[in-house]
């Protein structure tokens, strides 16, 4: 091996490493909280009694769980505008797309988690004269949760890793930062390495956060 | 005498092709511990649930208090979910696995139907709480969550729950079936007392000795139907029927 290490370069410019690194977790938690959102909402349609309206849950899911994510990512920001849909900027729409990607995943678990929903507890609530949204709010989803709490984190640690694409966008997240200081540096190794080693710390400090938050919230032992 | 608490007049019920209830009447009293026997697959279960309308049934009439429970009168059509909900707010009911709710303590158990289902403030509904944890004997686990607790401990909680809203007639399905030998004791010693204190309850249960102590009568269930009902020792030790007679031949040794 001829190859020389020299990690100087790389740590002159490791704020701005850190400050993409900083923008990817943003983005992740932005989409994880909105996607959050559509994933509910799109579980409760899939249980719904319309017909019509499961249809377009299962549309939706279906589409995005089967189309590569960068490519959505290059349909919403250059798709889009072609057609009159002009987004704020480059952050606004991937955040928009990674939220969207990741509603039709926890559709997925939001649906799996209500299924499972045991029905005594709902009965219980019913029994203490709970009406139809209290039940919701007070008994199942908190329950919901808890039971899908595994499945969330990993889907956040998933998104965490998916904002790199955010790269092919020029956002400047870790993996657009690392490209350019790589260009700038010629440092390959040590810019890729340094990268690598960031988002595995990362994303391993994040599961073992999440999974203290789950042994704390695990209510059904 | 006065209006029963509980009127069921001709209730049925199916499931799918088979019928379960056929045609159930009784009339409950205020202050009445009433004890539902016979063996599993009678209706009993099925009976109470349909008193809060956890089942629907679809022919005859459930009064609580006067009050016509979940269907309109005369084309029997189910009310909206407020107004059963409202009608369920009334009527209290433990169930055989507890059913508490996981992902909260002891104490929020109990104040969370005082709150939101009562409207009653914060303060006042935590110290309602604290006083009937306290009765039924577990001020101490107030602050523990249902995975902290026994079967037995968690039974009374749930017994708690129930009781602390006031309703005007508590259900009690099996109890003490999910617990062991050795819990059931604390869960019947709360039963008791509620039943000293002037309850109305309808108690489908399997505890013969604690039916026979307890109850002011006894009604015995076969395939849909009451059978059979009267005071417990008249009931219990000497039966009319000769299936009745079977039946109380599995407690064996338990009445001679």
């Amino acid at each position: 091996m001829t190859y020389q290490f020299n990690f100087d370069v790389i740590f002159r410019s490791f704020d701005k490493m850190l400050a993409g690194l900083w923008l990817g977790l943003w983005l992740a938690a932005l989409s994880l909280a909105i996607g959050t959102v559509i994933g509910l909402l799109a579980a409760y349609g899939r249980q719904s009694r319309l017909a019509p309206l499961r249809a377009v849950v299962w549309t939706y899911v279906e589409i995005i769980r089967n189309c590569p994510i960068l490519l959505l990512i290059f349909f919403v920001y250059f798709g889009l505008p072609e057609l009159g849909i002009f987004f704020l900027g480059k952050i606004e729409s991937f955040v928009i797309t990674l939220s969207i990607y990741a509603g039709a995943y926890l559709c997925e678990v939001f649906r799996a988690g209500l299924a499972s929903m045991p029905a005594r507890y709902v009965e219980a609530a019913k029994a203490i004269g709970l009406r139809p949204v209290q039940r919701q709010v007070h008994v199942v989803l908190p329950v919901m949760f808890r039971i899908t709490l595994p499945a969330l984190s990993n889907n956040l640690i998933s998104l965490f890793k998916d904002t790199s694409l955010a790269a092919a966008i020029a956002i400047p997240e870790l993996t657009f930062v690392t490209r350019q200081i790589n260009a700038n540096t010629f440092r390959v190794m040590e810019s890729w390495l340094t990268a690598s080693a960031l988002y595995l710390v990362t994303c391993y400090a994040i599961a073992w956060l999440l999974r203290r938050v789950e042994r704390r919230y695990a209510v059904i032992r | 005498m006065a209006q029963p608490l509980l009127r069921a007049i001709d209730v049925h019920k199916r499931f799918g092709a088979t019928e379960v209830l056929k045609g159930i009447d009784l009339e409950v009293q205020q202050g009445e511990v009433v004890a539902i026997i016979g063996a599993s697959g009678s209706g009993k279960t099925t009976f109470l649930r349909c008193i809060n309308l956890l089942e629907e049934f679809h022919q005859g009439e459930i009064q609580v208090d006067g009050e016509r429970i979940g269907y309109t009168e005369g084309t029997h059509r189910r009310l909206g979910e407020t107004a059963i909900s409202a009608q369920r707010a009334k009527i209290g009911m433990v169930f055989q696995s507890y059913n508490l709710f996981p992902h909260m303590t002891a104490e929020q158990n109990v104040t969370l139907g005082l709150i939101k289902v009562q409207k009653r403030p914060k303060a006042e509904a935590v110290e309602t709480a604290r006083r009937w944890l306290d009765r039924v004997g577990l001020s101490e686990r107030r602050g523990h969550y249902p995975y902290q607790l026994s079967g037995g401990q968690q039974q009374r909680v749930a017994i708690a729950r129930a009781v602390a809203m006031e309703p005007k007639l508590v259900l009690f399905d099996e109890v003490t079936s999910a617990l062991d030998p050795e819990l059931v004791a604390e869960v019947l010693a709360v039963m008791q007392d509620l039943a000293k204190s002037g309850m109305t309850m309808l108690v489908v249960s399997h505890e013969m000795l604690f039916v026979r102590e307890v109850a002011t009568r006894v009604v015995f269930m076969e395939g849909g139907r009451i059978a059979e009902q009267g005071p417990p020792d008249a009931l219990l030790v000497n039966p009319k029927s000769e299936r009745l007679a079977t039946f109380l031949g599995r407690f064996h040794g338990v009445f001679r």
